[in-house]
């Protein structure tokens, strides 16, 4: 289904991206295509996020990047956190660096939060008390109850889960992974969840981006 | 109604079959969920898609609420003419709505 895109219904997604894309918005009453064009010129720039953002001091993901160019350049309010707008707009960002190895600078400013993220991957949380690293490196490969635990690689967000029904962000699965120990799941936008994708992606260094994957 | 993926061969040779390919988007709500307050969630599916070609019926589906949400159908047709291929479906809510390609047979 992920492999042939007339099957994969995040497609649907992306063609509504198509048509955002062009829509002016905002008081600069400008469209992400009078800026940047068409999507394709913003190819490859999904594989080095999360990325470093100097206003911010702090990594941010390439739909906190795109909210930016809401705010600050289009001067329209940003989109919710998980709304259809964002998840298409960060999709086909992403499917423009389709096919490329992921590679974040891991030497520069962005280390000491990629060093927390791996903190965090490594701590228990929850009820269950358990680390991802206990499912995710530990029992990689093994089920749970009828889900095979993958190794927990986060190339191919936004994707499309069927149990979800739907395209749905990074932060989405990690607070359905937070849940599933029976700990407090992150609210959007928490810092913590930037450092942990940040982290993902390194630990993926070379995988390809895959987005927009398919999942059960 | 966001649109559709439909997905036809650019070009068909006459007399040989072709596959089409439609991605509706639709959230096909069964009717049997309860949203986070115990409230029922009304049902809301496609109820029929219906397909001609060249101005004549090629397929009619019926659709039940077991179907996943954003169906997918895949059928295939003879290339007899060059012509409109045109979707029409209708959901709970009684929302008619349409899509067009056009095939072009040499
Ligand atoms: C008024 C011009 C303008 C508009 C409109 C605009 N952007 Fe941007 N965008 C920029 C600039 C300039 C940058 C470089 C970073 C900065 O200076 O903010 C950027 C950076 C980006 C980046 C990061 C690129 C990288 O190399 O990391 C993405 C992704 C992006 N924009 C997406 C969008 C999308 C999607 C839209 C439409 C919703 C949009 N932009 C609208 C000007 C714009
Ligand atoms: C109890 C075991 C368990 C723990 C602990 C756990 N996960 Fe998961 N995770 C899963 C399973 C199972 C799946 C696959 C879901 C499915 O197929 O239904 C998954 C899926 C994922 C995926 C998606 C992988 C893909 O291929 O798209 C990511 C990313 C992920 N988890 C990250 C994390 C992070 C980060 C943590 C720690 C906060 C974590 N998980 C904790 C079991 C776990």
């Amino acid at each position: 289904m992920q492999d042939d895109d007339t099957q994969n219904p995040a497609f649907l997604w992306v063609l509504q991206a198509e048509s955002l894309w062009t829509t002016r918005a905002g008081t600069a009453n400008k469209s992400c295509a009078d800026c940047h064009g068409a999507p394709a010129a913003l190819k490859g720039i999904a594989a080095h996020y999360p990325a470093w953002n100097s206003a911010a001091a702090a990594p941010i993901t390439l739909a906190q990047r795109i909210n930016l160019c809401r705010t600050t350049h289009q001067g329209a309010p940003d989109f919710p956190p998980e709304s259809d707008p964002l998840l298409a707009l960060t999709t086909i960002v992403g499917l423009h660096s389709r096919g490329q190895p992921l590679d974040i600078d891991e030497t520069g400013p962005l280390k000491p939060f990629i060093q927390a993220g791996q903190t965090l991957f490594n701590t228990r949380q929850g009820q269950l008390n358990l680390s991802c690293a206990n499912c995710h490196e530990d029992r990689a490969g093994h089920r749970l109850g009828g889900a095979l635990i993958p190794e927990g690689h986060a190339n191919g967000y936004p994707q499309y889960r069927l149990e979800w029904q739907k395209l749905g962000s990074f932060p989405r699965r990690l607070r359905a992974c937070m849940l599933g120990v029976r700990a407090e799941p992150l609210p959007p936008n928490a810092p913590d969840a930037t450092n942990i994708e940040l982290y993902l992606a390194t630990r993926a260094r070379g995988l390809k981006v895959e987005t927009p994957a398919v999942r059960p | 109604m966001p649109r559709p993926l439909i997905n036809i061969p650019r070009k068909v040779k006459r007399g040989s079959s072709f596959d089409i390919r439609i991605l509706l988007a639709h959230p096909m709500e069964s009717g049997q969920r309860r949203d986070d307050f115990g409230k029922a969630i009304p049902r809301d599916i496609i109820r029929s898609v219906h397909c001609t070609y060249a101005g004549e019926e090629i397929i009619r589906v019926d659709l039940f609420p077991a179907i996943a949400a954003n169906p997918f159908l895949v059928f295939s047709a003879r290339a007899f003419e060059s012509g409109p291929i045109v979707f029409t479906w209708t959901d709970d809510q009684g929302v008619a709505s349409f899509d067009t390609v056009d095939l072009v047979v040499e």
